[in-house]
């Protein structure tokens, strides 16, 4: 029952957990903006009237969203060096695994944020002279976007958890920096105590800030 | 048989329910009527209490409704109540929804259960309807199966809550002639409603609402023949209404 | 980018009888097995605490709430190794469990937070009219949702309940973590001994899919055997 604690000290702290601290956010801020901008062109496609557009990205969601999110991270790792004839390193696989995983997340949340703005606004696009594009860009998409900004947030606490996962291919994230700890002193009990905690105040944190911004576009509408 | 005394209800600081006096005998047919939102709605539920009241005493056939020692199921299953929703459960069919309370609640077995729901059911004129499920009936054979559904348990009062406000005007009349009967029979009851023939026809006791406060509490004779005697609030709703008619 | 298949090495011998197809099977079935009990346990305490979330009852509520925060914000992952390394340490007994007791525990209690969120709204969508319909007749506390409230709750949320389940399959391949001999286990090691990576992870990953397909098909079936004849459960 007794747990010491007093291994844990800020020398600790800065030299093993907040690099993977620091990777973790990393790895969920560039996947989230590669995501979303990635994401959003492939709800696009998925709502072209055009099947060769239309087709291909339904593929790709349902397929990525068919498996398991460490057996995306295991392809990527095996399919960049055969692809490109030499290994990038664990970090580096992540980032592209996690784009392209989440890309078919958000795209099908910003799929249904198109979806749920009126058909009349695209219209009164075209009626003042803008292009699809413009239409899109300016009309369409900002307003899908902020519809579903708390969904886009939640969708991103999910990641960040997630991040855990690069775990498979050993790259060094907050979860991992616990880990070295945890074997270095021999004290799992306290470390993954810890870990668990600093996850949780973590994500708590962030869906708290979540709900709040949720009341405030609630507000807006 | 239902007494209130002084009833007083607040949601926040908004006063639903301002300092209610009155009581209902055995066969007595109250209506009760009033602008929306003056609280009749609110004052029926305590009857059975669904709304719970912070103020005063309600006392339902010799038993205190804000007693903790009271054991609400068993006093609500003495109460009917009608829905203006006719909320029947939509899972259940039309037999099923005529026993469920029986079985459950009076402890009634199954086949008792039915042979009361069947009676019922052929009372409201819906026999043939028994093995349908409530989103393949229409609304106001949906509100005769509510009517029946009370029915079966026995009640020793019935209360209607707009029972014909939610309901296409060709199939009002079917769900009048219902309670009418009711009311013949000897029913004891408690109808808020909009329809002013319906009222006149039905009960000899009217008792007028607005903004939490019952503002007359008196007899049909007096609250249609004679406005001149209502207060300035009675009478202006008497009219508007009388109007849209 | 040039890449000869070759699937010979499945019936390798990786001793005695069993091949790499014969251990491919087996990890299949531990997938399944802790798909299906993740799914069970989360099932119940989903319900359960779900259930507490919408009673009038200030201390179930905050339950309810304080679970359903837990399970949710802590990544699977870390959840496994709770169970692993930390909660044996304050229960012995758990110590003496087998791993994918633990494993279960662990999918089952996360997915709970989330299984718990589905009742909440379903039951939340009915219309607090349907609940004075149940207790004006004298249902108690438990019949009402027994009898009125889940029946109709539960219909609604099928699907979400199907998409859950399905995240169940695929989140199971986390139990890798503490090397139980699932898919996601199975296709890192032989990956390791054969270096055929691509065949290997083909294969597992159209298993999962499968895997998926099935449920959402049983879910298919279940949704049609309990349809409810004209029936749309929208809120008036």
């Amino acid at each position: 029952m007794n747990l010491d604690f007093s291994f844990f000290t800020l020398n600790i702290i800065s030299n093993f957990i907040i690099k993977g601290l620091l990777f973790s956010i990393k790895l969920t801020l560039v996947t989230l903006v590669c995501g979303l901008i990635i994401g959003t062109m492939i709800a696009m496609m998925r709502l072209s009237k055009f099947k060769i557009l239309n087709y291909p990205a339904l593929g790709y969601v349902v397929l990525i969203r068919s498996l398991p999110f460490v057996m995306v991270i295991l392809w990527v790792f095996i399919l960049i060096p055969l692809v490109i004839g030499k290994s990038i390193g664990s970090e580096n696989s992540a980032y592209i695994t996690y784009i392209v995983f989440e890309s078919a997340f958000y795209s099908e949340i910003m799929r249904s944020g198109i979806q749920s703005v009126k058909k009349e606004q695209m219209q009164a696009g075209y009626a003042v002279g803008l292009t699809y594009f413009q239409s899109m860009r300016y009309i369409i998409l900002p307003q899908a976007f902020r519809n579903m900004l708390p969904v886009i947030l939640t969708q991103t606490i999910v990641l960040f958890q997630d991040t855990s996962l690069v775990y498979a291919i050993g790259a060094y994230d907050l979860l991992k920096g616990f880990e070295i700890v945890s074997k270095n002193f021999n004290r799992p009990v306290e470390a993954y105590l810890i870990a668990a905690v600093v996850y949780f105040i973590i994500c708590f944190s962030l869906s708290y800030g979540v709900k709040l911004t949720q009341r405030k576009v609630q507000i807006a509408k | 048989m239902i007494e209130f005394k002084n009833v007083s209800k607040w949601y926040g600081n908004f006063q639903v329910l301002n300092n209610c006096t009155f009581s209902i005998q055995k066969g007595d047919v109250v209506v009760i009527c009033g602008p929306s939102g003056s609280g009749k709605s609110t004052l029926v539920k305590t009857i059975n209490a669904l709304e719970s009241i912070q103020q005063g005493e309600i006392i339902v056939d010799g038993i205190k409704l804000n007693d903790p020692q009271t054991n609400l199921p068993q006093l609500r299953a003495r109460v009917g109540m009608v829905f203006q929703n006719f909320e029947l459960f939509p899972h259940l069919n039309v037999i099923e929804n005529l026993t469920l309370a029986q079985i459950k609640v009076l402890g009634r077995s199954k086949d008792q259960a039915i042979t009361y729901g069947l009676k019922y059911l052929e009372r409201v004129g819906l026999l043939s309807q028994k093995d349908k499920f409530p989103g393949q009936l229409s609304g106001g054979q949906q509100q005769r199966v509510a009517i029946a559904r009370a029915l079966s348990m026995d009640p020793i009062i019935m209360l209607f809550d707009e029972p014909t406000s939610a309901l296409d005007p060709e199939m009002v009349g079917e769900v009048l002639d219902v309670i009418v009967k009711l009311a013949k029979e000897g029913m004891t009851m408690c109808v808020i409603t909009h329809e002013m023939s319906f009222a006149k026809n039905l009960s000899k006791r009217v008792i007028f609402m607005d903004e939490g406060k019952i503002v007359e509490d008196c007899s049909k004779d007096k609250f249609f023949g004679n406005p001149d005697l209502l207060s300035a609030r009675a009478k202006e709703f008497l009219s508007k209404i009388l109007r849209n008619n | 980018m040039h890449y000869t298949f070759n699937w010979s090495f499945f019936f390798k011998s990786i001793g005695g009888k069993e091949t790499y197809l014969t251990w491919l099977v087996t990890a299949w079935e531990w997938t399944l097995t802790i798909s299906f009990f993740g799914f069970l346990v989360a099932f119940i305490l989903g319900a359960i605490v779900g259930i507490f979330r919408t009673t009038n009852n200030k201390y179930l509520v905050t339950f309810g709430n304080i679970w359903t925060e837990i399970f949710r914000n802590i990544p699977l992952l870390v959840q496994i190794f709770l169970w692993y390394h930390v909660i044996p340490h304050f229960i012995p007994i758990i110590n003496k469990a087998p791993r994918i007791v633990l494993v279960v525990m662990a999918i089952g209690l996360f997915t709970s937070s989330r299984v718990s969120e589905n009742f909440k709204s379903g039951i939340q969508s009915l219309s607090i009219a349907q609940k004075h319909a149940g207790l004006a007749l004298g249902l108690n506390t438990l019949q009402l949702y027994w009898y009125a409230l889940l029946p109709q709750a539960i219909r609604i949320i099928i699907p979400t309940l199907t998409s859950e389940a399905m995240n169940i399959i695929k989140n199971s391949s986390v139990a890798f973590a503490i090397s139980i001999a699932e898919l996601t286990m199975f296709a890192m090691q032989a990956q390791e001994e054969t270096a055929r990576g691509i065949e290997i992870y083909l294969v597992v990953s159209v298993l999962y899919f499968i895997s998926a397909f099935a449920v959402n098909l049983i879910s298919q079936f279940i949704e049609h055997k309990i349809k409810i004849p004209n029936q749309t459960f929208v809120k008036q």
